[in-house]
């Protein structure tokens, strides 16, 4: 797959965009988050007819949340779940909050937080403890 | 059609040696090319110490001041990656497992 | 009517691996599924930070026990789009070949938890006997049983000799003689079918809609599988998706039954045309980039999505794995359904939680 398929879009643009790939009959293939320096940066993958779309938004690291697509894909309620427990993105509008509690694990938001203040350019394995503090249990 | 499907097969079964082997009383055959266990070559080991470095699980630890070598049973995968890239060929997989083992430890050559 | 919530799992005799739901029932009927996974979440997304590409691919082979074939060879795709190496023809033969015995190996696992989930002993004996066969052709080579170890970026580690092809190919026949004795009952036997027909139906649309893959998707009458995009051989062997309309457990039982047989003509026709050559290329360089591979698993579409920046590490490495794709639908299919109709419903959705949980 060529990196141009990816359609980067701003926040308030993502809602329409999604619907418009519901209403073209794709298949929500994935949701993935990755950890920049800038931020977080969320690619939706669809399919239609074995042909990937995707679209991309950035979330600064300034505490901004992510609106929930899971009114549109029922399906992404567990992708945008896993977002918000391992990358520490708060999401509006999920149709099925596990408040943190999808993934068990022992770092707090492994991949970061954009609750924290912004994690210090550091190598990608630090960036683990600039999370906010542990979660002790 | 329908109700006896099973009993010809298992009939059939019945009557023919079991494709098992009695394990711990014969010992398992061993299928040659088989990754099992990581054998070390003491004479031409240059200790340069790549196998270690490599080991994605960090089994092996060699000494190169000691000239001692030194694996990790329980850790070792058996994936070969550390026979790939040993310049003098003084690892190798042999086919048959190492023994069980009831503690992590080292064991030194 | 009384509400009860009865937990079924994470220890469950259906569940070869932890997932939890909480069943609320009311009377025999299912009304509500509550899903908590998490139980066994290792953290592989993270290590490829600390992992160098080379190195990660034996984390890539462990994400899973059972697709631990494709997950390699998916992962070695991914890394080669990114670095712009092409494989050598036999070694893409080679990991295709490898890769349709997996799934030979995989389908007749979940044959065997199956049959064992419905309480068909004999029947779950015969289809890891047959297994063992394949997996004594998988051992004899690559060189283990399950995690094959035999991709590496550029190309594959072993070469299977030309004199040993005959032998391989005679076994098949063999193997592919049990597997219809085995199938035969599967599909048509009474008390199979009175267990699985019309046990958790779910329509074309919905299955679509949901993000369902792999056989969950084709048992509903969608014609995908990702083997279509030719990926590896798969461009010079042409597959065409087995599809069945009913939708129920007793469909994707049989997609599987007959992938079992789709996998071995497969191995065939790329064992007739194997070129001989290289199997592997010298890889030099760290990747840069970003890509996202799909490839058809015995469990349907897995996706990879790596982003690297020219270092030795991977930036970003993330895999979709088929199970979390089916999960929605699993959700979906248990309210209105028995209780005893339960471990049927997860067994068919073939759960796989390592991968789903990485």
């Amino acid at each position: 797959m060529s990196p141009d398929a990816i359609d980067i879009v701003p926040l308030e643009a993502l809602l329409e965009r999604v619907k418009e790939k519901r209403d073209r009959g794709c298949r929500l293939v994935q949701i993935s988050a990755a950890r920049l320096p800038e931020g977080v940066e969320v690619t939706y993958s669809f399919d239609l007819k074995n042909r990937l779309s995707n679209v991309r938004v950035l979330l600064p690291d300034d505490g901004t949340r992510l609106p929930s697509i899971s009114a549109i894909f029922g399906c992404a309620v567990l992708y945008e779940n896993e977002i918000q427990d391992l990358f520490g993105v708060g999401i509006d509008g999920l149709a099925l909050d596990f408040k943190g509690k999808f993934y068990r694990t022992t770092v707090r938001f492994p991949f970061g937080s954009t609750k924290a203040p912004a994690p210090p350019p550091a190598p990608p394995a630090a960036t683990a403890a600039a999370g906010p503090p542990q979660n002790t249990n | 059609m329908g109700y006896f499907q099973m009993s010809r097969l298992a009939l059939k079964w019945a009557l023919t040696k079991p494709p098992t082997s009695r394990y711990p009383f014969e010992p398992r055959k061993v299928i040659p090319g088989s990754r099992g266990r990581l054998v070390f070559t003491k004479d031409n080991c240059v200790y340069c110490t790549v196998c270690a470095k490599r080991c994605p699980t960090g089994a092996l630890l060699v000494h190169r001041a000691e000239k001692k070598w030194a694996i990790d049973r329980l850790r070792c995968i058996s994936c070969g990656y550390c026979v790939e890239v040993c310049p003098k060929k003084s690892l190798e997989l042999a086919g048959d497992h190492a023994a069980p083992v009831a503690a992590r430890a080292r064991e030194f050559t | 009517m009384a509400r009860t919530v009865i937990p079924f799992g994470p220890q469950h005799p259906v569940l070869p691996e932890p997932v939890h739901l909480d069943l609320v029932i009311e009377d025999e009927k299912v009304v509500e599924a509550r899903p908590s996974i998490g139980f066994i979440h290792r953290g592989l997304e993270k290590l490829a930070e600390k992992k160098d590409y080379n190195e990660f691919l034996f984390v890539a082979e462990r994400i899973c026990g059972i697709c631990s074939a494709i997950h390699g060879q998916t992962y070695c795709q991914a890394v080669e789009t990114l670095m712009n190496v092409s494989v050598p023809p036999r070694a893409v033969y080679l990991r295709t070949i490898w890769g349709e015995l997996s799934r030979i190996h995989s389908h007749l696992l979940w044959l065997g938890l199956m049959a064992d989930g419905m309480g068909f002993e004999n029947l779950f004996m015969h289809s890891w006997r047959i297994r063992e066969r394949v997996l004594n052709i998988i051992e004899a080579t690559t060189g283990a049983r399950v995690i094959f170890g035999v991709c590496k970026v550029g190309g594959v580690r072993r070469d299977i000799e030309p004199d040993a092809i005959p032998g391989i190919l005679a076994e098949l026949d063999s193997i592919e003689k049990d597997m219809r004795d085995v199938t035969k009952v599967f599909l048509n036997d009474k008390s199979v079918k009175a267990r699985l027909c019309g046990v958790g139906v779910v329509s074309k649309q919905e299955a679509w809609d949901l993000g369902a893959v792999g056989p969950m998707l084709r048992a509903s009458g969608v014609a995908q599988d990702m083997r279509t995009l030719g990926y590896a051989a798969f461009s010079d062997i042409p597959v065409v998706p087995i599809t069945r309309t009913e939708g129920d457990c007793y469909a994707r039982c049989a997609v599987r039954c007959e992938e079992l047989f789709q996998s071995v003509e497969i191995i065939r026709q790329a064992f007739n045309r194997i070129p001989p050559g290289e199997i592997a290329i010298k890889v030099t360089g760290n990747p840069a980039g970003e890509t996202i591979t799909r490839t058809e698993q015995p469990r349907g579409e897995v996706v990879y999505h790596l982003k690297a920046n020219g270092t030795k590490h991977l930036q970003r490495f993330r895999v979709r794995t088929p199970t979390f794709a089916n999960l929605p639908v699993m959700l979906k299919i248990l309210p209105g359904c028995d209780l005893a109709d339960v471990p049927m419903i997860v067994l068919t959705i073939d759960p796989c939680i390592s991968c789903t949980e990485r």
